[in-house]
C-alpha cells in the first residue's frame, strides 16, 4: 500500500506543459477579446456595440485558431493526452476550480438574473452584454437580443472553435473528424441560425433537432399555441416534433445506436464533445456512480413523462391535478430543477470537476429514452478484438460516460451499455486496436 | 485446499481469478510490488500523465475481497518445497498445498561498468517508474537508452513527452529487425526519427561513466562519448528465477514446466514470464515473455488445479505494440526474411505509416498477417491460419478482417492489385467489412 501511495505522490506534482511564446500570444488574443466583452458588459456606453462585437469575436476566434495550430502542428497525428493528469486545468487543480466557479456563476446569472447581463426590462433597450449582441441579433432576425440569444451565440462559438481544435487533435481519425463536422453543422445551422431566421419571418422559435423529451416544453400550452397560430408551417413543426420522437428516434437508434443523436447531432452533447473534451477523463468510473446514474436518469425520465401527461391532460380536459400536484407547478419545477439547474448549472458549470457529460449521463431524459432503445432495440455495439487487450485502462479513463470499458475488453466481451454515446474515443485511444464501434449483430 | 501464488502480475492474477471461478479453494497471492494487481504495460501512460496509477489496476479494490482472494504484500525470500512453506523477508511464513510461481521477469543486464550509478535504470517494476519520476523531477536534460526493444521505444516516447533529448543505441542495423521484416522495421526507424530521437543503429555500449556516484555519460564501443544524465537499460528481460536457483529446481533460463504448467516438484506450478516450456511447438519459442502468454498460462493452470486436465497450447501466435503513433499487430507466423517457399504480399502506404503484409507458403496456404497502422480482427485471421486457407480465398474476403474505425480508408484492394501484378490473377472482392458478415464467417465452416 505504501508503495502505491509513494508512486502516486511522486507522479502527481503539478508538472504541466510549458507554453511556448506563440501559444501565450494566442491566449492573450482570446483574453483580450473576452476582456473587451467584459468591459462592455460593465459599461456599455463606453463604445459602439458593433465594432466591439466584431473586434472581440475576431480576436477570440483568431487567438483560439492560432493556439490550436501551435498546439498540434509539431505533433505527429495521433493520440495526444500528455499531461492530462498533471495539468492544473485538466486535473482538477486550482485553474479548474476557478473556471468551474466562473461558469457556474455565469449560468446562475443567465437563468435567474438576466437583468444583470443587461436585459432591458419591459421593452426597454438592452444594456451591458446583451446590448453588445444587439447588432448581430438585428442582422439575423431584426429584433434586439435576449439573454438566450447571447447564450446561443457564445455556445455556438464555443462548439465551432473548440470543435476545430478537436478535429485537429484527432485529425488521424476520420470517424472523429466527420462526427465533429456534423456537430458543428447542426449547432451552427439548426440550433443557431435557422431558428433565428425563422423568427425573423415571424415563425415560432424552433430548433428542429431538439426533440421531446429533451425539449420538455414541447407540449406546453404556449408552445403548442405558438405552433398552431403559425398555420401550415406550425403544423409541420408539430408533426416533425412528434415524428421525431415516435419514429425517427427509434429507427435511427435501431440502425446506429444513440450516437446518431448524442455525439453527432445534439447541442448538449456537442458542447461536451468539443469544449468538454479536455475534461472527458474526469467522469466517475465507479460502480457506485453507475448505480446513481441509473436511479437519477430514469427518475428524470419518469418526471418528464408524468409532467408532460399532466400538462396534456390539463390542456385537453382542463383538469389540473392529474398527479395530485397541479400540472403548472409540476412544469414549473421541472423547468427549474432539470431544465435550468441540472442541465445548465451542474451540466456545464461542473465540466472541469466532474467531466463533460454529467448532464448527458445523469440527467438527460432524451438520453434515457435513447439508452433504453439502444440497450434493447439496436444493432449498435462495441466489439473487442479477441485477446489483444493489455488492461492498460486508457479506454475507461477517456470514456466521458464513465463506462468501465476495460472491464469488458479484458474479458473479450462486447460492450452494450445504455449510456454509451458512441463518441468512439475509447477505440481511438486504445493502443492495441481492441475496440470497434459496429452497427450489426 | 490452500493455494499460494507468488507474484500478482497478469499470470498470477488470472490464475487466482480463474481458480475462484471454478472452485472454493483458499487463495493467497503475495507480491513485493503492490498490494493490488495492476497492468505493467500501462507504466508509460502513468508517466506521460495519460492516466493515474489507480486506473491501471486490473480490478476495483473491493473485487479481491469479494472474490475471497487474500492479497499479501511482501517479498518471498525462500521456498521450502519439502515442508511446503514459503518464507517472507519480514520473517512471516505461509504454508500451501499447491504453489504457483508467477514471479515474472527482470531487466536483462550485461557486465557493463557503471550499472550501479545513480540515474541508470531499467523499466519493469513500479519502483522503476518511481525512480524515473524522481530523476525527471530532478531534471533530465539528455537521456541515452540502451537497447531497442519494445520497452526501449516506450521509454523513448515517455522521455520525449517531457521534452528530454533522447539518444537510442541499437545493436542491430535496424529497429527490432529480429522481430520485424525489413520494411516494417524501417517504418519504425522513420517514426522514431520523426520524433527527433537520435537513433543510432549498429551502435553498442561499452561502459557508463559517472561523477560522484551519478551518471555523467556513456562510452560506445567506437570510443565515442555521449554526455547525459540518465541511462535507460532496455536490453530485454530474463525470467526472474534468482529466488529459486539454489533450491534444486529445474531451471534453464526460466523454470522448466511441462505442458500442464507443472514443474518437476509435485504440487508446484510455474506460469508467465518466469516459466519456460520444456518443449515448444515447432516454430515457437520456449519462453514467450508477453502479456497474452502469461494470461493464457494463468488460465490453464487454474483449470489443471481445479481438476480439469488441460495442456497449455501455444495457439496461433499474436502480439501487438505501438511505436509512437504507429500501431502494430501480428497474427500467425511472420518471418523477418522470405524465400525458401515462404512468400509475402506487402502493401505500404506512401506516408510510411501504414502497411499490410500477408505471408503464405509455396502451396498458397496463409501463414501470417503483419499490420502497421491498421487494425485486423484476431478471430478472423486466426481462423484463416488454422484452416490453412488459400491466399486467394483470404484476398477475396480480406475486408472481413479489417477492424479499423468506421470511415477509415480500406486498403485491401491494393493487396489484390499487387497480387495481380505478381501472379497475373484477378481476385475479386467478395466480402464486406460488416459485423454481420464477420459473425456469419466465424460461425460457418469451422
Ligand atoms: C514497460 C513494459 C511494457 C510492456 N508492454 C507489453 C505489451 O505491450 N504487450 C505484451 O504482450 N507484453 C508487454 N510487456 C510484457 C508483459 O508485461 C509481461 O509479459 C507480463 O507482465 C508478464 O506477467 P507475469 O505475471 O508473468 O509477471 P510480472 O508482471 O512480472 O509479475 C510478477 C510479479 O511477481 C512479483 N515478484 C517477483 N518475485 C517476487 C518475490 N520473491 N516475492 C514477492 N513477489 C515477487 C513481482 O514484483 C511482480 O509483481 C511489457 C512489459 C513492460 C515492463
Ligand atoms: S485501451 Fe485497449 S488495451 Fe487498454 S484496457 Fe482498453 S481495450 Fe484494453
Amino acid at each position: 500500500m505504501e508503495l502505491n501511495h509513494q508512486t502516486l505522490a511522486v507522479i502527481n506534482p503539478g508538472h504541466s506543459t510549458k507554453l511556448r511564446i506563440g501559444q501565450k500570444l494566442s491566449l492573450s488574443l482570446v483574453a483580450t477579446g473576452l476582456m473587451g466583452q467584459l468591459l462592455f458588459w460593465l459599461n456599455h456606453t463606453l463604445a459602439q456595440a458593433l465594432p466591439v462585437l466584431v473586434i472581440s469575436i475576431t480576436l477570440i476566434s483568431l487567438g483560439s485558431l492560432t493556439y490550436t495550430w501551435q498546439l498540434y502542428r509539431h505533433k505527429q497525428p495521433g493520440i495526444s493526452n500528455d499531461y492530462q493528469f498533471t495539468n492544473s486545468l485538466t486535473a482538477k487543480g486550482s485553474v479548474a476550480w476557478v473556471l468551474a466557479m466562473m461558469l457556474t456563476v455565469f449560468y446562475i446569472i443567465l437563468y435567474w438574473f438576466p437583468q444583470w447581463l443587461g436585459l432591458g426590462a419591459d421593452g426597454q433597450a438592452n444594456t451591458g452584454l446583451i446590448a453588445l449582441y444587439d447588432p448581430l441579433s438585428f442582422a439575423l432576425k431584426g429584433k434586439s437580443a435576449s439573454q438566450w440569444f447571447v447564450y446561443g451565440s457564445l455556445y455556438t462559438m464555443a462548439i465551432d472553435l473548440l470543435g476545430i481544435k478537436f478535429i485537429w487533435k484527432y485529425r488521424h481519425s476520420r470517424y472523429q473528424v466527420y462526427r465533429t463536422l456534423s456537430i458543428i453543422f447542426f449547432q451552427t445551422c439548426f440550433a443557431f441560425i435557422l431558428p433565428e431566421i425563422m423568427q425573423s419571418l415571424n415563425q415560432p422559435y424552433f430548433d428542429l433537432k431538439n426533440l421531446w423529451p429533451l425539449n420538455y416544453y414541447f407540449f406546453f400550452d404556449w408552445h403548442l399555441d405558438g405552433l398552431i397560430k403559425s398555420g401550415l408551417f406550425g403544423y409541420f413543426l408539430l408533426f416533425w416534433g412528434l415524428a421525431g420522437f415516435l419514429v425517427f428516434t427509434p429507427v435511427l437508434t435501431w440502425l446506429y445506436g444513440k450516437r446518431w443523436y448524442c455525439s453527432w447531432v445534439c447541442g448538449c452533447g456537442g458542447l461536451a464533445e468539443t469544449a468538454g473534451d479536455t475534461f472527458r477523463h474526469l467522469s466517475d468510473k465507479s460502480q457506485r456512480a453507475w448505480k446513481w446514474e441509473r436511479r437519477i436518469i430514469y427518475g428524470v425520465l419518469v418526471f418528464v413523462v408524468v409532467m408532460t401527461l399532466a400538462v396534456i391532460t390539463t390542456r385537453l380536459t382542463g383538469f389540473r391535478n392529474l398527479f395530485i400536484i397541479d400540472s403548472g407547478t409540476l412544469a414549473h419545477w421541472y423547468g427549474f430543477l432539470i431544465g435550468a439547474a441540472f442541465s445548465g448549472v451542474v451540466g456545464v458549470g461542473f465540466y472541469p470537476i466532474m467531466g463533460s457529460r454529467v448532464w448527458c449521463r445523469f440527467g438527460c431524459p432524451m438520453a434515457a429514452y435513447l439508452g433504453i432503445l439502444q440497450k434493447y432495440k439496436s444493432r449498435f455495439r462495441i466489439t473487442t478484438n479477441g485477446g489483444q487487450c493489455i488492461s492498460c485502462g486508457n479506454c475507461s479513463t477517456y470514456c466521458e460516460m464513465g463506462i468501465d470499458v476495460k472491464a469488458y475488453a479484458q474479458k473479450g466481451q462486447d460492450i452494450l451499455r445504455a449510456s454509451c454515446v458512441g463518441c468512439g474515443v475509447c477505440s481511438a485511444v486504445c493502443p492495441r486496436g481492441v475496440l470497434r464501434l459496429e452497427n450489426g449483430g | 485446499m490452500n493455494i499460494l501464488i507468488i507474484g500478482n502480475g497478469i499470470a498470477g492474477s488470472t490464475a487466482a481469478r480463474e481458480i475462484r471461478r471454478r472452485s472454493d479453494h483458499d487463495i493467497t497471492m503475495v507480491s513485493s510490488e503492490s498490494v493490488y494487481p495492476f497492468s505493467r504495460t500501462a507504466l508509460m501512460y502513468i508517466y506521460m500523465g495519460h492516466l493515474p496509477f489507480e486506473n491501471t489496476k486490473l480490478e476495483a479494490d473491493d473485487y479481491w475481497e469479494k472474490q475471497r482472494i487474500r492479497l499479501v504484500k511482501g517479498e518471498v525470500q525462500s521456498v521450502d518445497f519439502a515442508h511446503k512453506r514459503v518464507h517472507l523477508v519480514n520473517r512471516e511464513s505461509l504454508s500451501y498445498d499447491k504453489l504457483i510461481l508467477a514471479t515474472g521477469s527482470v531487466p536483462q543486464t550485461f557486465d557493463w561498468n557503471g550499472l550501479d550509478l545513480d540515474g541508470v535504470q531499467g523499466l519493469y517494476h513500479l519502483d522503476d517508474l518511481t525512480r524515473l519520476e524522481t530523476a525527471s523531477q530532478r531534471g533530465i536534460t539528455r537521456a541515452v537508452i540502451v537497447g531497442g526493444g519494445l520497452i526501449g521505444i516506450e521509454l523513448a516516447e515517455m522521455l520525449h513527452s517531457r521534452t528530454i533529448d533522447v539518444t537510442m543505441l541499437v545493436r542491430e542495423n535496424s529497429f527490432s529487425n529480429t522481430v520485424l521484416p525489413p520494411e516494417e522495421s524501417e517504418m519504425v526507424n522513420a517514426e522514431i526519427r520523426r520524433h527527433h530521437i537520435d537513433l543510432r543503429l549498429e551502435t553498442e555500449l561499452k561502459e557508463i561513466t559517472g561523477e560522484n556516484g551519478r551518471v555523467s555519460g556513456v562510452v560506445l564501443t567506437t570510443g565515442e562519448h555521449i554526455t547525459c544524465n540518465f541511462v535507460g537499460i532496455t536490453a530485454g528481460v530474463r525470467p526472474n528465477v534468482d529466488l529459486l536457483r539454489s533450491t534444486g529446481l529445474a531451471v534453464r533460463q526460466g523454470i522448466l514446466i511441462d505442458a500442464f504448467g507443472q514443474i518437476t516438484i509435485e504440487d508446484v506450478y510455474a506460469i508467465g514470464d518466469c516459466a519456460e516450456l520444456t518443449v515448444a511447438t515447432p516454430g515457437r519459442k520456449t519462453i514467450e515473455a508477453v502479456w497474452y502468454t502469461a494470461r493464457n498460462m494463468g488460465e490453464t493452470v487454474a483449470r489443471n488445479i481445479c481438476g480439469q486436465s488441460t495442456p497449455y497450447e501455444q495457439g496461433v501466435w499474436f502480439n501487438s505494440a505501438k511505436f509512437f503513433t504507429i500501431e502494430y499487430q501480428v497474427y500467425g507466423s511472420v518471418p523477418v526474411s522470405f524465400g525458401s517457399g515462404v512468400t509475402s504480399l506487402f502493401w505500404q502506404h506512401q506516408d510510411q505509416k501504414k502497411s499490410i503484409r500477408l505471408v503464405y507458403d509455396a502451396n498458397g496456404k496463409i501463414l501470417g498477417f503483419n499490420l502497421m497502422g491498421i487494425r485486423y480482427r484476431q478471430e478472423v485471421c486466426t481462423k484463416w491460419i488454422e484452416a490453412k486457407t488459400h491466399i486467394e480465398v483470404v484476398l477475396e474476403q480480406l475486408e472481413l478482417a479489417n477492424f479499423d474505425a468506421e470511415f477509415s480508408e480500406c486498403h485491401e484492394n491494393e493487396l489484390r492489385k499487387i497480387y495481380h501484378q505478381i501472379t497475373g490473377k484477378n481476385i475479386h472482392k467478395k466480402a464486406e467489412r460488416s459485423l454481420s458478415s464477420v459473425v456469419k464467417f466465424l460461425t460457418s465452416w469451422s
